[in-house]
């Protein structure tokens, strides 16, 4: 039997083969208001073999472009004009059987949730064994037999184990391995990755892509790869398409695209990236100006044009613009792509960075904070104790930058709310501006207080009351905070606070669900300042956006804390965009704090061994970076009971003995308020070798 | 220095969105929720117009239709048993249920409302009390407790609204409880937190209007069921006191004779159907249209 189940993987298909060929597709959606155009025209070709990443930032219909390739389009949605053809049938003419058996054995899908993805109430070997059950008739034992060798394919811990458990019992890494390995039970000849790795943690991350892209090795299978993320894409694909409003802008071999991005589009997406060979004092980010328009007012010819600093109405603006072939393999829809400098040096904006003053505003001494958890319930509790944040010691000065960076659950934005007064501490002290606050919630601070530390929070759709407009919250703070009395003054101010975050004052009176995520941004931002605070704590605010609106929300805080003098702290998941802003950066891991200094010294040697993972893991957005390959084992553990010794240890991959286990690390001085907190002397974390290196062969 | 950018003139002038406009304009496109709104406002026209319209008084009593109390010219519904004008009676009659009604949902609403916010806003001991008592009261067989309330405090138009507050009100602050838990950790109220907004004001201001959604559906459900209660309490003689007209208590008149003049009963267990119905097909088309958005 198990020679049987061996030969049904079926050899990979020949390299070089059309696999999936678009031909001038057409995609709409049809309402009672009548049919709107997702994707007008787009041709596309993926070969047998390959590894097609396609970017664009939401809305710019890739998700759209899958569902189109797997029929299923839903009840509003048809393919107007065009073709689809995958492995020589094509998608748009096959019934419903056809359909099925191209979705089970042709094409697999692995989606951005896993959670959605897998049933709660089927263990994982069920769920497993029914792909080749249903789409090969196999019995359940054999079924059974290969979804378990799968398992040890995608490098789970234990298949065994796993095969038994139910999906609440697994991690969210661990998850999305489950989803790869279904995908890849059906043994498809294309696979579609629609932002996998996305909500992941970086390490999780940086492992999940090493999976995908060895299995790609091992079967031969063709990806077709979906993200917002450039540097993931950089990480895993041959070739790349940037989408922009459902059209294929700009496609071109990784390298060549990274190297000579040709589009504007593309052009600036990539000045929007943060990188971690540049900073906020060497450069500045170039946001896209405007918003992408809705699907329903296309503009007429170039896409891009009404967005773009190199549109010329009687070039641009007629007829859709012709794909060119500017090298071989790239191919662009811009009709000035020759031009480029002549107009791209025009809209260059400046941002000059607050210079911090030695004042120190901010100064967490042993802080902690311990959540006692078990069931009070009838006088029963269990001594169970969560430890967000284990003595937290650091300072930040007047007009500074302090980036909290770590995984899910360092405690990161628990340090956030103690410090803005949503929580309070257990234990140690929180002096801000010389006065202790960490037993001081926001009820107990006085209205200076409160008004000198304001908070700007992640996620855009829950910062606004959607019943209040979006200038009411601004107006009760200007209230509150004693600024502004009158119905008139208030609404000045307002006008004036809308202004500073760049929003035409008329939005004011817009309800939130009228403004884009960052629009709201905005003005959740402007209410921070209301109060004219001498703190902001930014948790994440800019992680569910864009790019290109995350580089302009980073460029106006950097504008506004220059004008301002404010100090901000800034929590954050993404090391490459505490890179660009931060003067200072902690590095935290299970609330302790792993290593912290200015942040040129906590990009390069010596590292903590955390940091060292992290950086490794980071995507990068420039293929011809050379990055050490570095990657940690598991995930954080739960910071539930944790270990007496280093938080770290049980994923370190440089642990030094039972030392790491017992006791907790010593503070290790690395000259110029670089600390790290690690067993291994200082000359030994110096001797290793920097996580980056540039392929001197190639410049971009 | 600050050199404006490109992008600040493309924001300002960038298009909003069109926003879907609101439930109450939207209303003409759910045929359920219109043909709801029909039932309930043709009653209502009625109750309004009663002085206006051409009718009996409602307490007349015509001797000569005691012979014949089946609907003829002069009486369209016919007569009840000691020869009232049961038209005349139905549409007096609308202008009870159609105030005590809504007035003793309202009231329940007005009970509730805190009641849930605070549950759901402190959590904790206050949950537990709150909560522990909405479910004792809610544990009572509803009509039950109608029936003890009713007979102890005797029936009038207020004793009926105080009765539908204390078992409304339980099931109305759980609702509102779960609702005020979904948005307790949201950003927006931690920002109110941090202007040292009180409690109340985050309550009533930032909690209590994003629960009107289901809320308005809610509404007009239990102002469906007070009217079933309203009928209950008169067929069990616990009606408004005679001789003012009352729908369950001319249902129940008319069951004496209802083998033989069907129509006393008939007439009245219809119109407090077609009223409730009203209420109900309205509540269902607003939920329909609210989860459209």
């Amino acid at each position: 039997m198990s020679a049987a189940v061996d030969s049904s993987f079926q050899t990979p298909a020949p390299a070089g083969r059309d696999l999936l060929v678009l031909d001038h597709v057409k995609v709409e959606y049809v309402s009672s208001l009548g049919a709107v155009t997702a994707i007008p025209d787009l041709s596309l070709t993926i070969r047998a073999g390959e590894s097609y990443g396609l970017v664009g930032e939401s809305g710019c219909g890739k998700s759209t472009l899958l569902m189109a390739i797997l029929g299923y389009l839903g009840p509003t949605g048809r393919i107007a004009n065009g073709r689809i053809v995958f492995d020589g049938m094509d998608v748009t003419k096959a019934d419903a059987a056809a359909l099925a058996r191209i979705r089970g054995r042709g094409v697999s899908i692995v989606y951005q949730d896993p959670n959605a993805a897998l049933n709660p109430t089927l263990t994982i070997g069920r769920q497993l064994a029914e792909v080749p059950m249903l789409h090969e008739g196999l019995d359940g034992a054999s079924a059974r037999a290969r979804a378990r060798r799968i398992l040890t394919d995608v490098h789970l811990p234990d298949p065994d184990a796993v095969m038994d458990r139910y999906p609440h019992q697994l991690s969210g890494g661990q998850k999305q391995r489950v989803v790869i390995a279904m995908a890849l039970l059906a043994n498809p000849k294309l696979l579609l990755l629609d932002e996998p790795t996305t909500g992941l943690d970086v390490t999780v991350e940086a492992a999940v892509l090493d999976l995908v892209n060895e299995l790609r090795e091992k079967y031969g299978t063709t990806l077709l790869y979906i993200s917002h993320n450039l540097g993931v894409i950089a990480k895993v694909c041959d070739r790349v398409g940037v989408m922009y409003l459902g059209d294929l802008v700009e496609e071109a071999p990784v390298e060549e695209l990274f190297a000579r991005p040709r589009h504007p589009y593309t052009r600036r997406l990539l000045a929007c990236v943060p990188r971690l060979d540049s900073d906020k004092h060497t450069t500045t980010f170039l946001p896209i100006p405007g918003q992408p328009p809705s699907l329903g007012s296309r503009p007429r010819g170039c896409s891009f044009g009404p967005r773009c600093a190199g549109f010329e109405p009687q070039r641009c603006g007629m007829a859709p613009i012709a794909e060119e072939e500017t090298d071989p393999g790239h191919a662009v829809r811009c009709v000035r792509w020759r031009e480029l400098d002549q107009f791209e040096s025009r809209d260059k904006e400046h941002v000059a960075p607050a210079s911090p003053s030695a004042e120190k505003v901010l100064e967490a001494i042993d802080l902690s904070k311990v959540y006692e958890l078990g069931n009070a319930f009838f006088g029963f509790s269990s001594a169970r104790q969560l430890v967000a944040n284990e003595d937290l010691s650091f300072d930040a000065n007047k007009g500074e930058i302090l980036a909290i960076v770590g995984e899910s659950g360092s405690g990161k934005s628990t340090f956030a709310r103690i410090l803005a007064g949503l929580q309070d501490a257990s234990g140690g002290k929180l002096r801000v501006l010389g006065e202790d606050l960490s037993r001081m919630p926001a009820s107990r601070r006085t209205m200076e207080q409160l008004a000198a530390v304001q908070m700007v929070f992640q996620n855009p759709d829950a910062t606004l009351n959607p019943s209040h407009t979006a200038g009411f919250s601004i107006g009760r703070a200007l209230r509150k905070f004693g600024i502004a009395r009158s119905r008139k003054e208030i609404d000045s101010r307002v006008r004036d606070l809308f202004a500073m975050v760049r929003l035409s004052p008329h939005l004011a009176r817009q309800r939130p669900g009228r403004l884009s995520g960052g629009q709201k941004q905005r003005v959740a931002i402007a209410r921070a300042f209301a109060g004219d605070p001498k703190m902001l704590v930014a948790d994440e605010p800019v992680s569910a956006l864009d790019v290109s609106v995350q580089a302009a929300i980073v460029n106006l805080l950097l504008q506004i804390q220059a004008r301002r003098g404010a100090t901000i702290v800034f929590i954050s998941h993404d090391l490459a965009l505490v890179r660009h802003l931060a003067d200072r950066v902690v590095v935290m891991y299970l609330g302790r704090v792993m290593e912290m200094g200015p942040v040129a010294s906590i990009f390069a040697p010596p590292y903590h061994p955390y940091t060292e993972a992290l950086l490794a893991a980071v995507p990068v957005p420039d293929p011809t970076v050379k990055q050490k390959h570095l990657r940690l084992e598991g995930e954080p553990p739960s910071p539930i009971n944790v270990p007496a010794g280093c938080r770290f240890a049980a994923r370190c991959p440089r642990k030094v003995g039972a030392i790491c286990d017992n006791t907790p690390p010593p503070e290790r001085d690395a000259g110029g308020g670089h600390m790290i907190a690690c067993h291994i002397p200082i000359e030994e974390l110096k001797a290793v070798t920097p996580i980056f290196s540039a392929d001197p062969g190639q410049v971009s | 220095m600050t050199a404006t950018t490109p992008d600040a003139a493309a924001l300002t002038a960038a298009p909003v969105e069109r926003a879907p406009p609101s439930l109450l304009r939207r209303l003409p496109h759910s045929p359920v929720a219109m043909v709801g709104l029909g039932l309930i406002l043709f009653w209502v026209a009625l109750a309004v117009l009663a002085p206006l319209l051409p009718l009996d008084p409602p307490n007349k009593q015509d001797l000569m239709a005691l012979a014949d109390p089946r609907p003829s010219w002069r009486h369209w519904l016919g007569t009840d048993f000691k020869g009232r004008d049961i038209l005349s009676r139905l549409i007096w009659g609308a202008r009870t249920v159609l105030s005590v009604a809504p007035l003793a949902a309202l009231s329940a609403y007005v009970v509730g409302c805190p009641l849930g916010l605070a549950a759901g806003y402190y959590g904790g001991k206050v949950d537990t009390l709150i909560s522990r008592l909405s479910d004792i009261i809610l544990s009572f067989p509803i009509i039950i407790l109608y029936v003890i309330l009713i007979a102890n405090i005797g029936p009038s138009a207020l004793n009926i609204v105080l009765a539908v507050v204390l078992t409304a009100a339980p099931g109305i602050a759980r609702i509102v409880r779960g609702l005020t838990l979904e948005q307790r950790h949201l950003d927006y109220i931690a920002a109110a937190q941090l202007r040292r907004e009180n409690a109340l004001y985050i309550m009533f201001v930032e909690l209590l209007p994003n629960c009107r959604g289901p809320l308005i559906t809610d509404f007009c459900l239990r102002v469906g069921y007070t009217i079933i209660t309203i009928g209950i309490l008169g067929f069990l003689g616990l009606g408004l006191p005679p001789p003012d007209p009352d729908w369950g208590t001319m249902v129940k008149e008319g069951t004496a004779m209802i083998s033989v003049r069907p129509h006393m009963s008939l007439f009245p267990a219809l119109a407090i159907v077609s009223l409730i119905l009203g209420f109900n097909l309205l509540a269902d088309g607003v939920r329909e249209l609210s989860l459209r958005e």
